[in-house]
């Protein structure tokens, strides 16, 4: 075991990928001698060379096109987008096409290929350094989503997100990247798509959360324990596909539900959490299925009076947990 | 002269003069013209009730068998564009293949009856699945190149397009990325002088696509696409420049569209009966009948031979699309992935319907307003 910051998990994780399958590269702005403007790519240039760590010009849709074409033909690119901010552009690459290449070729074509993307607020990135962007492409079937919120996950989810034969965007929140440290076991270890992990186990409400916010819930959990209030805390890792499974199951145990996230409420992608527990839950609920998420504007402010309004933080969540226990 | 027998490995002074043998110029002519019959059963069929649209490659069949010839076969790629049926029959793909897809069965190579028609791909010919938002398949084909000189295969991708979906941003990005990086890739513009109704004087700022080539350091080749050869000769001037590792070529092919858009479009609303009159003059299929005639590569016989080996092989690739099953929808919620996922909820309704062809025949909408 060795105590890692996230960032160095990502990044060794990807140097250890790159050395085991040669057909793993790296795509992006600055990844090369810059090593990326967070380091996420800091010496794999040096290592691996300019064939396998492709600086690209600033053409976001190339990055993920040309990744989509490496992809079909025996490659498996790690595509890196500076901000999450500025997928935009290569929004139709991967909405139009990574994600439906298999399906429309009927299994004939696969996209191998992972979209890593810093996002998140908190940082003092305003408008266009802060975005969350994973509702647009949770929403998409063919795309698989992936939020790691730990060093250890971080490292077993890209392992198997670069070993995956579909796409996935793999989006890392920037304000973890430093200050998040955890235990990363050394050896090949995975963590598997598509499942959840109970954080903080607890007995009368459940808080879905992933992200920065996963590590918030935690805190808020810790917070209302001493008012006598057991939270279990699910950190989704997966957004899509979902692990409905652990998310009903504890709320079926716990019997209330509040779901949390940094990205705009509206349609972001809690929603979609809330509207399948209300479906697929109602007969154990004992309270209103309910949401603690960032404010309805179009995205983060620079002032920092304004940004900390903005954020979600453990103190929201946590005010969040005592109305929905009071039922 | 004496007209050269199939198979015969002759080589007239014609087939000479461009590097080829006669069994190519024979091989170009029958997908040109397989390519042309395919396309007017679609229509047949289509006014007929029988396919609910499409869309169509007449006027651009010489260009593209041409283009397409110099590359090899399953082993260099082509990612094609919805009017390229000669470039997908000179690459591997038979007529059955096409009319399976016009059906849209359960059999249809490109995508099981998933995609509207002209959305021909498959893996078995190296032929990249298509979509419809266009010039998406230009980063596909660089990214296939860039992979090929990463892996050093020798492969070379070409993509194809009409001069319309060239303005698109993910030309531009493609086209210096791939200039940057010297890769093997070649960019076809099939430029028939519209995007659906926008004249190309409305669609370009200089007279030629081709001209553009310049500002990303690569040679930018115009052709006449009724000139079946000379098209060979600036594909394979291409492929050997891609081969070398010398860098991208554009070629830009002036050729006709015949036809509407699509079975939905009214192209006399914007094109005079004049201009429509006068496209037969730059028609690719009997300009190049007419050389190798003169050649003496291709007699008579042998025109007629090949014109009823065309209808026979289009004639039971009709009656066996006809035929063929429907997709079930019980496959409907498959390969989304490469596995199932649980998680993924299938409808409320399941996956019980109609498999007649209930739905489609009979229903005239598509062909509404849209006479030719």
């Amino acid at each position: 075991m060795a105590l890692k910051t996230f960032i160095e998990a990502i990044r060794e994780t990807m140097a250890e990928e790159m050395r085991r399958d040669e057909a793993v590269i790296i795509m992006g702005e600055d990844v090369g001698l810059k090593g990326g403007v967070f380091l996420a790519t800091d010496g794999l240039f040096g290592e691996f060379g300019g064939d396998r760590v492709i600086d690209t010009p600033l053409t976001e849709s190339q990055i993920i096109g040309t990744s989509i074409g490496a992809a079909m033909n025996g490659l498996r690119p790690i595509a890196e987008i500076q901000f999450a901010d500025f997928i935009h552009p290569a929004f139709n690459q991967l909405v139009s096409e990574a994600a439906r290449m298999r399906y429309r070729s009927n299994n004939g074509f696969g996209v191998p290929m992972t979209v890593r993307a810093p996002y998140g607020g908190g940082v003092h990135g305003a408008l266009y350094h802060s975005q969350s962007v994973e509702a647009f492409f949770a929403h998409v079937p063919g795309l698989k989503v992936v939020i790691p919120s730990t060093p250890y996950d971080a490292a077993g989810l890209l392992r198997s997100s670069v070993r995956d034969d579909d796409p996935v965007l793999f989006f890392e929140h920037k304000k973890m990247y430093r200050s998040v440290r955890g235990d990363v076991p050394g050896g090949d270890y995975l963590v598997p798509l598509g499942k959840a992990a109970i954080t903080h186990p607890g007995t009368q409400i459940t808080v879905i959360a992933y992200g920065l916010m996963a590590h918030y819930a935690l805190e808020a959990a810790d917070v209302v324990a001493e008012e006598g209030i057991s939270v279990e805390v699910v950190d989704l890792r997966t957004l899509r596909p979902l692990d409905k499974e652990t998310v009903l199951s504890s709320v079926k145990k716990t019997g209330k539900c509040l779901v949390v996230y940094e990205d705009n409420r509206f349609l972001g992608y809690g929603a979609e959490i809330c509207s399948i527990v209300a479906e697929e839950a109602f007969d154990y609920l004992d309270g209103p299925v309910t949401r603690i998420a960032g404010p309805d504007v179009p995205g983060v402010p620079y002032n920092h009076v304004l940004e900390d309004w903005f954020m979600v933080n453990p103190e929201k969540i946590a005010d969040g947990i005592r109305k929905l226990a009071a039922y | 002269m004496a007209a050269t027998r199939p198979g015969s490995g002759a080589t007239s002074e014609l087939a000479a003069s461009v590097g080829l043998t006669d069994d190519d110029l024979i091989g170009m002519y029958r997908v040109i013209a397989t390519a042309r019959a395919v396309d007017e059963r679609m229509w047949v069929l289509n006014r007929a009730g029988r396919i609910p649209f499409v869309i169509s490659g007449q006027g651009h069949e010489g260009a593209q068998a041409a283009i397409a010839w110099p590359l090899e076969r399953k082993k260099d790629w082509i990612a094609p564009f919805y009017r390229s049926i000669a470039t997908c029959l000179a690459f591997g793909m038979q007529a059955r293949d096409i009319l399976t897809a016009q059906y849209a069965k359960a059999i249809d190579l490109s995508s099981g009856g998933r995609q509207m028609p002209g959305h021909y791909g498959n893996v078995a010919n190296n032929l990249v699945s298509l979509s419809s938002p266009v010039a998406t398949q230009m980063l596909h084909a660089v990214g296939i190149a860039l992979a090929a000189k990463i892996r050093k295969t020798g492969q070379v991708a070409m993509t194809s397009m009409g001069e319309g979906s060239s303005n698109q941003g993910d030309v531009h990005e493609g086209l210096n990325f791939a200039a940057i990086h010297k890769l093997p890739f070649i960019l076809c513009v099939e430029n028939n002088g519209y995007a659906i109704s926008v004249p190309v004087e409305r669609q370009l700022a200089t007279p030629n696509v081709a001209d553009r080539a310049s500002g990303y350091g690569i040679p930018g080749v115009i052709v006449d696409g009724a000139d079946v050869l000379g098209c060979y000769t600036a594909a394979k001037e291409a492929v050997d420049r891609a081969r070398r590792g010398d860098g991208p070529t554009l070629i830009e092919a002036k050729v006709i569209r015949l036809t509407a858009h699509s079975s939905d479009d009214q192209q006399t609303k914007y094109r005079s009966a004049e201009e429509l009159a006068g496209l037969t003059a730059n028609d690719p299929l009997p300009r190049f009948r007419a050389q190798l005639k003169e050649a003496g590569v291709l007699t008579d016989e042998l025109e007629s031979q090949i014109a009823a080996e065309v209808k026979k092989d289009i004639d039971e690739a009709t009656d066996f699309a006809e035929n063929a099953a429907d997709p079930d929808p019980s496959t409907a919620m498959q390969w989304v992935f490469a596995e199932q996922w649980p998680g993924e909820t299938p409808p409320a309704w399941g996956f019980g319907g109609s498999h007649g062809t209930e739905g489609h025949e009979g229903d005239k909408s598509a062909a509404e307003g849209a006479v030719d």
